[in-house]
């Protein structure tokens, strides 16, 4: 159990490459925290600084108010479960999971105590005298979690543990270490470019591009509270839809599409920290989730709709492709004329749904966002 | 249609066969005709040479004073006529020795090439590769003068420790453990291990392979060496068995079913060392193939 914080750390390769910029972070203790981003944005690196496999070129880690930038990893208390699980081939189970033990001398009757204890834990009692070759996936990384949970670690280090991992036994191995980390309480560390492991594992987000931090929160508020573009793009499944146009002052704010003839009234709460750009080009940010045919509920128009106006607070969108999921489908859309802006909407299912025709949404608008133009555009709204 | 193509087929495979015979017989003929010539008297090998007339097999040899009457007798004669033993033993003793040394020296400098950071390492692995293209016979002569200013000359250590590194080896070595992930030292330095440790006990197992293919071209190549052992040897003692088999060439005319009787015994450890590791060879050599 303890503390970490990376303040102002950074890495670059051959004195010119930079991979991780400015990196500051406080993890509490006992925290889940998860890196996420596409690939190279920096947060296995990050990951491989805490742990001491890569060098820092700036900045202080800390762990336990121990600053570890100069201390081999063997002696940071740390342990790491790695993508490809990294088991020794020819050690059988028992042995991987003591080797850690066995060369810090650790009495033997110990050693078997623990392995024991996190085999039982982890449901792989077994299969300790097998080899890592005759293991299956789900079983290999059972294995590279004992042999970081026998060490009692101050810090847990995950480098996409998950990713080997067939669909659904993901799914299942996710709720075991989030269940894991509930029992053990251990300060985690996961990195991960699964934005779904992010969502359901973190107590904290660490959403990374480029090197750089671009958000870190809880994972709801970065969902509801994405602070640029990217954030918004990267967070939620199925993406957020982008529409670029302008911000016009028309009755009130109105977002004004420069292709396919879309004019949304902006309401109350996005006005208010939109009316600075009117004028300017923005970008409308939809969740498709944040879309339906009926304006009951959170998709009924904010009080004092000023109807009459053209477009109000739907969207009139083409549609192309229907996919049934079950209670939802999702509808593959574009706007009017312009074909090549697609919109992706995830409504209530009705069976009588008939694509090819045009279909009138209506705006849950706490999912609605402006941004600045670009990929990281910041949220205007917040 | 089909019919022709089962002919033809079977056609096929009947050629493979024939050549595979044909090349079979051409290595199998050589030894067949070494075992006849080491059976054969002196006088007999003229017969068997130009009319083929197999050699009336002179048996029976006698080791310290019990008569063996199966054994055939040039193989007798030829620990009667040289130190066969002590030469035999010198090779194995040279060999076994070169062996160990060498497989130790290159598996640390392959790990230090393969797996550790430091400054210039490319370049230094580059110029030690380097050495690979300079022809042996080149450095014979500077190499005895070092053993000679050592003072390893006409001793064993100068037969073993000059061999004892090999730039090939290093080379086979770093390329079989470049085939290891690098995760697993990650993951045993994270474990507590040391330099040392990840190397004897998570690299060298795994790359036991590479290590015994290695034992095995080390310890037939200087079993065979001949040149080196030659001009650094001049007392008996420390013959090696090229050497000593040179013996019936030279101070007592050719004698050529003595040296087939003592090249036969000869061959007993390589083949032995093959018999015994021959999966390994085919698994490295495959190995080095597929990801080397």
């Amino acid at each position: 159990m303890a503390t970490l914080t990376l303040k102002n750390v950074r890495k670059i390769y051959d004195k010119k490459v930079v991979a991780v910029e400015d990196f500051n972070l406080d993890v509490a203790d006992g925290e889940f925290v998860v890196f996420v981003g596409p690939s190279g944005c920096g947060k296995s690196t990050t990951l491989r600084m805490v742990a001491g496999l890569e060098e820092i070129s700036g900045g202080t880690i800390t762990i336990d108010n121990k600053v570890v930038n100069e201390v081999a990893p063997k002696d940071r208390d740390i342990a790491m479960v790695f993508q490809n699980y990294a088991l020794y081939p020819h050690m059988s189970v028992y042995k991987n999971m003591a080797f850690g033990l066995m060369l810090r001398k650790m009495p033997r009757t110990e050693v078997k105590q623990r392995v024991t204890d996190a085999a039982k834990l982890l449901g792989i009692e077994h299969l300790l005298e097998r080899k890592p070759k005759a293991l299956s996936g789900g079983q290999r990384q059972r294995v590279a979690l004992g042999r970081a949970i026998v060490r009692e670690p101050k810090v847990f280090l995950f480098d996409e543990p998950l990713s080997n991992l067939d669909a659904k036994l993901r799914v299942t191995t996710r709720t075991e270490l989030k269940n894991l980390h509930n029992r053990l309480k251990t300060t985690t560390i996961y990195v991960t470019h699964d934005q779904e492991e992010a969502m359901t594992l973190g107590d904290r987000i660490v959403v990374m591009s480029g090197g750089l931090i671009q958000q870190v929160d809880s994972p709801l508020h970065i969902y509801r509270k994405p602070v640029n573009r990217f954030v918004a793009a990267f967070l939620g499944a199925p993406p957020m839809n982008f529409i670029e146009g302008t911000l016009k002052r028309d009755n009130g704010l109105a977002f004004v599409s420069n292709v396919g003839n879309v004019r949304l009234n902006i309401p109350g709460r996005l006005a208010d920290g939109a009316s600075r750009y009117e004028g300017k080009p923005v970008v409308l940010g939809i969740r498709p989730i944040a879309m339906s045919e009926q304006p009951i509920g959170k998709f009924a128009p904010p009080p004092g709709d000023r109807v009459g106006l053209p477009g109000g607070y739907t969207i009139t969108l083409e549609t192309h492709v229907v996919e049934p999921l079950g209670e939802k489908i999702d509808v593959s859309c574009s706007l009017p004329g312009a074909p090549d802006q697609k919109i992706l909407a995830r409504i209530d299912a009705r069976d009588d749904f008939q694509p090819g025709k045009p279909v009138i949404l209506h705006l849950d608008f706490d999912h609605v966002h402006l941004f600045e133009p670009g990929e990281f555009g910041k949220n205007i709204a917040l | 249609m089909t019919e022709s193509r089962t002919i033809s087929a079977t056609f096929g495979r009947i050629l493979v066969f024939v050549i595979l015979c044909a090349l079979g017989v051409t290595f199998v003929v050589p030894f067949i005709w070494q075992v006849l010539m080491s059976l054969a008297s002196l006088k007999d090998v003229d017969l068997l040479t130009q009319t083929g007339t197999p050699p009336a097999v002179s048996m029976g040899v006698t080791i310290w004073g019990v008569r063996i009457p199966w054994i055939p007798s040039n193989f007798g004669l030829v620990f009667e006529r040289v130190h066969f033993a002590k030469y035999f033993f010198n090779s194995l003793l040279v060999a076994g020795w070169v062996t160990l040394l060498q497989v130790i020296t290159s598996a640390m400098a392959a790990y230090a090439f393969a797996r550790l950071q430091w400054p210039g390492r490319d370049r230094i692995f580059l110029a030690y590769l380097a050495t690979l293209m300079i022809p042996g016979v080149v450095l014979m002569a500077p190499n005895f003068a070092i053993v000679l200013g050592l003072g390893m000359f006409n001793d064993y250590s100068g037969l073993i420790i000059p061999a004892a590194f090999s730039a090939f080896g290093t080379f086979m070595l770093r390329q079989f453990m470049l085939t290891i992930p690098a995760s697993l030292d990650e993951a045993a330095a994270i474990d507590g291990a040391s330099h040392w440790a990840i190397f004897t006990r998570v690299v060298l197992p795994l790359a036991r392979p590479g290590l015994i293919v290695l034992a095995i071209f080390t310890f037939l190549g200087n079993y065979n060496s001949f040149f080196w052992p030659l001009i650094l040897t001049k007392s008996d003692n420390l013959r090696t068995l090229p050497i000593g088999l040179l013996v019936f060439d030279s101070t007592y005319g050719r004698e050529t079913p003595l040296i087939m009787a003592a090249s036969l015994m000869a061959m007993v450890p390589p083949v032995l060392v093959f018999l015994l590791l021959n999966r390994y060879l085919v698994k490295g050599i495959q190995l080095g193939a597929v990801k080397g």
